[in-house]
């Protein structure tokens, strides 16, 4: 496995069936929130997602892990039409949030991501005070009676775990936090719109360890009322904070399971490979 | 799973941690091997001083568990092993610690060799109570070694083959037992020696225990699966499944 390329040339050759590597039976007790079907997408000539099938399970944490470049950001991407944004993409399949294909003709895109909210690797909030960055969203929807911003922001501040850091310098300008506190700002401003599902990409690689560890323990404070899906290249991450693992590489998805399954005895040996650090 | 994957990480720093215990509980089981070698001789031989040397030697088994025990902590705490790797250290921390046990019964063994040896010379086992010991001795003995070799190899089909030997080693036992009470029976005055003649079977058949378990530890270590307190033939199955 040291040599990339000829992995990548492998692949292309003999077309891998992936398919027995998805235990969806581990999610027999659980509701489900997404549903992926046989999503495929192209940058351009490019494939970059081949036939994934996958379910997410409702209000429990999902995490996608991989080498760079497998897809699991572009997949992430997908489940709120990110990828709209990107000119040369073309999606095929389907996606169902609660059985409604987010794909079909005359969705309201801004609908769809008030509902699926996102968190980038790098936090980026407004350079507006804490107060109006959290309120950002309700005022676009026209909210803009100060008792129930109040309420809000409030209630969305205790919910990222930063209320007792911010409540006296709700003014300030929020670019003059610490990264980890923009970050869990911007998890404010997420939630306080009130989505069904977050998903968050590589929310904590910018981060210091301890702000990490308090993203994580946010995220599994969350979990009890939000669908949460999370991108991570960091392997120990997504043991400590998902329920549940898919394991990706090169567009494909090739395993998935109980995240205690993945991470003491998968299925694929590339998955193996991948979470002892034999590759990737 | 192939032993060739604890040699393939991108870290060759874990690749080495993980072959160093590897080796260190291979090294630990050669000692105790020896150890119930050197037990069977002396209470066959009745030989206070290689008895002495088995007693002496046990601290040198503790000593490798200790220590590689601490090896294993440090690799969790550092590395995060996970997978194989994971089970790798899981089934070793176990190993060790039925192998550590292993050390003790031949100690057990060697005391007992010392005090039936320091006995009267009439009230002494004879020689055919030694040999019905002897014959379990060697046969736990391959048990141990045939178990540290499947995991040497991580060959699960050896692992399952030393498995179903321990019931060999029971019947071997209870046949010991059966004779004793006889010999008991006939003239009391053998009761202390015949104790300590069934204490030393009883200290072997535990042996035979002991490379079950290791056996178990090893289709863990390869297949994921835990096939403890289980029947033989469940273990079968669920081993090959």
């Amino acid at each position: 496995m040291n040599n990339a390329k000829s992995v990548k040339l492998a692949k292309l050759d003999e077309k891998e069936d992936y398919r027995d590597g998805i235990n969806l039976d581990a999610l027999a007790n659980e509701k489900i929130a997404l549903e992926v079907e046989d999503l495929s997408l192209y940058y351009g000539d490019k494939q970059a997602l081949f036939d994934i099938n996958l379910k997410i399970p409702e209000k429990k944490v999902t995490a996608f892990i991989g080498p760079s470049g497998c897809g699991k950001s572009t997949l992430l991407r997908c489940f709120n039409r990110m990828n709209d944004l990107v000119d040369i993409a073309k999606v095929s399949g389907a996606i169902k949030l609660h059985g409604n294909n987010i794909y079909a003709p005359g969705v309201n895109v801004a609908d769809l991501r008030r509902n699926v909210g996102m968190v980038f690797q790098k936090p980026n909030p407004f350079p507006k005070s804490i107060y109006e960055n959290v309120a950002y969203g309700l005022r676009l929807q026209g909210i803009n009676k100060r008792s129930v911003l109040d309420e809000v922001v409030e209630w969305a501040l205790k919910g990222a775990a930063l209320w007792d850091e911010v409540k006296d310098r709700l003014d300030d300008n929020a670019l003059g936090m610490s990264g980890g506190q923009q970050q869990r700002l911007v998890i404010a401003r997420s939630i306080a719109v009130q989505p069904e599902v977050l998903l968050l990409d590589e929310p904590a690689s910018a981060l210091d360890p301890i702000s990490t560890l308090k993203i994580e323990e946010l995220i599994h404070d969350l979990k009890d009322q939000y669908t949460i899906v999370i991108v991570t290249h960091n392997m120990q991450q997504a043991a400590r904070v998902s329920d549940y693992t898919a394991f990706m590489y090169m567009g494909n998805c090739v395993e998935f399971d109980k995240t205690d399954t993945i991470f003491t005895n998968p299925k694929k040996k590339k998955t193996e490979d991948y979470i002892t650090g034999r590759y990737g | 799973m192939d032993k060739s994957l604890f040699n393939q990480h991108i870290s060759r720093q874990f690749n080495q941690d993980l072959e160093n215990i590897r080796q260190r509980v291979l090294a630990m089981g050669g000692l105790v091997e020896e150890q119930i070698e050197r037990s069977l001789e002396a209470l066959e031989k009745l030989d206070p001083d290689l008895s002495s040397v088995v007693i002496e030697k046990d601290q040198y088994v503790n000593g490798f568990e200790v220590a590689i025990d601490e090896e294993c902590t440090k690799i969790l705490a550092k590395r995060q092993p996970a997978a194989g790797d994971l089970r790798l250290v899981v089934a070793i921390i176990k190993t060790i610690t039925d192998l550590e046990r292993v050390g003790d019964e031949a100690e057990k063994i060697a005391r007992m060799a010392q005090h039936i040896a320091a006995s009267m010379e009439g009230a002494r086992p004879s020689k055919s109570q030694f040999g019905a010991v002897v014959h379990l001795g060697n046969h736990v003995k391959v048990m141990i070694n045939e178990a540290l070799d499947a995991f040497a190899r991580m060959d699960v089909d050896a692992a399952l083959k030393v498995a179903q030997k321990e019931a060999k080693a029971d019947e071997e036992y209870n046949a010991i037992t059966r004779q004793l009470i006889t010999y008991m029976m006939e003239d009391p005055r053998s009761i202390s020696s015949s104790l300590d003649v069934m204490w030393s079977a009883r200290a072997l058949e535990r042996i035979g225990d002991h490379a079950r378990n290791i056996c178990e530890y090893v289709i863990y270590l390869v297949e994921g699966k835990d096939v403890r307190h289980i029947s033989l033939e469940k273990m079968q199955e669920l081993a090959k499944s």
